[in-house]
């Protein structure tokens, strides 16, 4: 239980202490150091809950079962090599585009802000702290995507803040229809927004009033998720915010708006009987998937060229939670796992190829493994294993959903494998010449810790390899609590 | 049910969500800003006292607390933010040209069938007696999405987006006599923190852009060209 409460006191603690010291120069270290703490902390959560099951914090605050524990100790370990990573990135970016004392502050203690929205989202057992968390997030990011200050971040963060801010206005409403729903069979009205309570009682819910909130959580969370037709602010935000954002963003953020959906989604069919909630995410999801598969081929900003890569991989998460069965849901989990792993140590090695290059068009980035091999072997690698080759863990997860779309739905495959193709082509005709093109002239390297990046890789692979036990029995607890049954 | 068969306090309530519709409706027209800010205001106020006048008729004290708040954040110190910025960034006198004011007010009253629509199911299932003002209140919601649509300028923009929140709260306290109060604290908050970074953009947007119309964030497209 102690160990509840320091993953959220720790980030909760950090805003604060960042806001008075977050412009020295030991800043980075003081962030690496509360970001390390928080994993330590999520990791003995973790040890709890593996140990004694679910848990449920004195006064019902907070929830914790296998579904979120493992999401919790996710999001701490992406936060930490992240922090390691903004360390020398930030600080080459104060020394280059002259951000001052008073920004950095905002920075740092906002990066702990995020970190804060997202435990609190994660490990709330209440639907309506969940919205104002996720709220908070939005709030927390929104400043940070304009840090530059340049035109297009404030462009791209006015869009950001009002996209998501209507988005999730849309979750708020389905909300409040939920609680319409829920007041009407939970006797104590303070209950009634409880997750526990609501799932033991979810059979009983009103069926045409959580359809309809269903439909509306699912247009605001979706918009966090970044769902087409609402995707528009995700890659402005990510091209256009530092480096460090972007990872987290994608790596982190997606995954939580994912995970509140899915929560609700659990609650809709104990209620409902039938999997219309199912049918709508795949729709949703198929289309992201498609659309932004499409889209990565037109992009000129490496940054935005990715970011279309984590719409497509949350389409494809999106509907393998759709389809439901326990082998579709135990790949969404693994998926969810390894695309925040991947895609953040990409996100890491842009950034460092952006620096050296000096910008961040596709065309000008050339020559990266002449002129740093670390640089240019992290992106063909990430690059590799986002696409889906074996023997990497994002291979293992598409290929459980496509067994899985196989078994139920067996035309679904082929818009799946099409849209796989074109994904990889789209990455691979921009990654190629990066890569490997000649290099201009007095291209220098410059300062990078690839070590978090090779860890993130190296343990990608891993899944790809051999699933440990624990992780796999985790896996399993958390499938049997969102599809009802085992996949093994 | 007849209007005259219910109780004053609920012939009341009802007509006070007809005038914050009415007032969503005066800011879909309303094209200086100043006034717009001050149609806001009203709204708030207006909301804070149905809450007021649902807390006494139904006997639920706690939502005395959400209409001070509602009273104190969406009438009083948004509305003074918004009115201090639109002066001290000078566009307090600026009229923005509503774009078919007539084709847009129709629309709007194509939104509020809709609403009636959208919230029969809801409505048949309520045995509460503000059950009538459940499409108001989304109406509401979508009036506000209709004024940011309608709109290049930023604090126009702002404007629907507040509104979008007081429909919110509306729904809440109309459908369930208000979420719980540690929801409704949160939203608070964030509402609140929302407002003050929308403040921040302004100035951001102005030195950036040099200008508080919407139409100019024209950089970033989906795909080059």
């Amino acid at each position: 239980m102690t160990a509840l409460w320091l993953v959220l006191l720790i980030p909760l603690a950090g805003i604060v202490l960042m806001a008075l010291i977050g412009h020295l120069r030991q800043a980075g270290w003081v962030n690496v150091a509360l970001a390390a703490l928080t994993l330590v902390a999520s990791l003995g959560l973790a040890l709890d809950v593996f140990a004694g099951g679910p848990l449920l914090s004195p006064g019902r605050m907070l929830y914790i079962d296998a579904f979120n524990v493992y999401l919790v100790t996710l999001t701490a370990f992406v936060g930490l090599t992240t922090a390691i990573f903004s360390r020398p990135y930030m600080q080459h970016e104060v020394e280059t585009r002259h951000i001052s004392k008073r920004r950095m502050r905002l920075y740092h203690s906002m990066y702990q802000g995020f970190m804060f929205a997202m435990y609190a989202a994660l490990t709330t057992n209440n639907v309506g702290i969940l919205w104002v968390a996720m709220e908070g997030a939005t709030l927390a990011t929104v400043l940070l995507v304009s840090l530059y200050r340049t035109p297009e971040a404030v462009e791209a963060a006015w869009k950001y803040f009002i996209l998501c801010g209507v988005g999730i206005a849309q979750a708020l409403f389905g909300t409040v229809l939920l609680f319409f729903a829920a007041e009407r069979v939970i006797p104590v009205r303070d209950d009634a927004l409880l997750w526990n309570v609501l799932y033991s009682s979810a059979a009983q819910l009103e069926p045409t009033v959580l359809t309809l909130s269903f439909v509306f959580l699912l247009v605001g969370y979706g918009t966090k998720v970044g769902l087409v037709p609402l995707h528009n602010w995700l890659p402005d935000a990510h091209s256009e915010g530092p480096t460090p954002m972007s990872a987290i963003l994608s790596g982190l953020l997606l995954n939580v708006a994912l995970y509140a959906l899915v929560r609700v989604k659990m609650l809709v069919d104990g209620s409902l009987h039938s999997n219309l909630a199912g049918y709508l995410m795949m729709g949703f999801g198929l289309l992201s998937f498609t659309v932004a598969g499409l889209f990565l081929h037109r992009q000129r900003d490496i940054k935005r060229m990715f970011s279309y890569s984590s719409i497509e991989h949350m389409g494809l998460m999106t509907f393998a939670f759709g389809i439901g069965g326990p082998l579709a849901t135990f790949g969404a989990l693994l998926h969810m796992t390894v695309h925040s792993l991947t895609k953040s140590a990409i996100f890491v090695t842009v950034g460092h190829a952006a620096q050296i290059a000096g910008t961040q068009t596709i065309e000008k980035i050339r020559g990266l493994i002449r002129t740093q091999p670390a640089v240019g072997w992290g992106l063909l690698l990430g690059t590799v294993a986002i696409a889906g080759f074996p023997p990497f863990g994002v291979f293992v997860s598409e290929f459980l959903v496509l067994s899985a779309t196989m078994k139920s739905w067996p035309w679904l495959t082929v818009p799946l494998l099409v849209g796989l193709a074109i994904a990889f082509a789209g990455l691979f005709r921009h990654l190629h010449p990066m890569v490997y093109g000649d290099a201009p002239e007095g291209q220098l390297p410059v300062r990078a810790n690839m070590l978090p990046v090779m860890i993130q890789l190296g343990l990608v692979l891993w899944l790809g390899i051999a699933i440990p036990v624990f992780l796999s029995k985790w896996f399993e607890q958390a499938t049997v609590l969102i599809s009802g049954s085992s996949p093994l | 049910m007849e209007l005259g068969q219910l109780s004053l306090y609920d012939q009341a309530i009802l007509l006070f969500a007809a005038i914050v519709l009415f007032t969503s409706f005066v800011m879909l027209a309303q094209a200086r800003i100043v006034p717009l800010i001050h149609t806001f205001a009203w709204q708030g106020t207006l909301l804070a006292v149905t809450t007021a006048l649902v807390a006494y008729a139904t006997n639920h004290p706690h939502l005395y607390i959400s209409a001070g708040m509602t009273f104190l954040l969406k009438a009083l110190l948004i509305p003074w933010m918004l009115h201090r910025l639109a002066v001290r960034l000078r566009i307090h006198r600026d009229v923005e040209a509503v774009a078919y004011p007539s084709l847009t007010l129709l629309a709007g009253g194509g939104l509020v069938i809709f609403s009636y629509h959208v919230a029969l199911p809801i409505v048949q299932l309520s045995a509460l007696i503000t059950r009538n003002t459940i499409a108001v209140s989304i109406a509401v919601v979508l009036l506000g999405m209709l004024l940011m649509i309608t709109r290049k300028k930023a604090i126009s923009q702002v404007i629907g987006f507040m509104s979008i929140e007081n429909g919110l709260f509306f729904a809440a306290v109309v459908s369930t006599y208000g979420m719980p109060m540690v929801v409704e604290l949160g939203i608070a908050f964030d509402v609140l923190v929302a407002a003050i970074l929308f403040g921040v953009f302004f100035f951001q947007m102005r030195a950036s852009i040099d200008s508080l119309d919407v139409d100019r964030l024209n950089r970033l497209r989906e795909v080059d060209r």
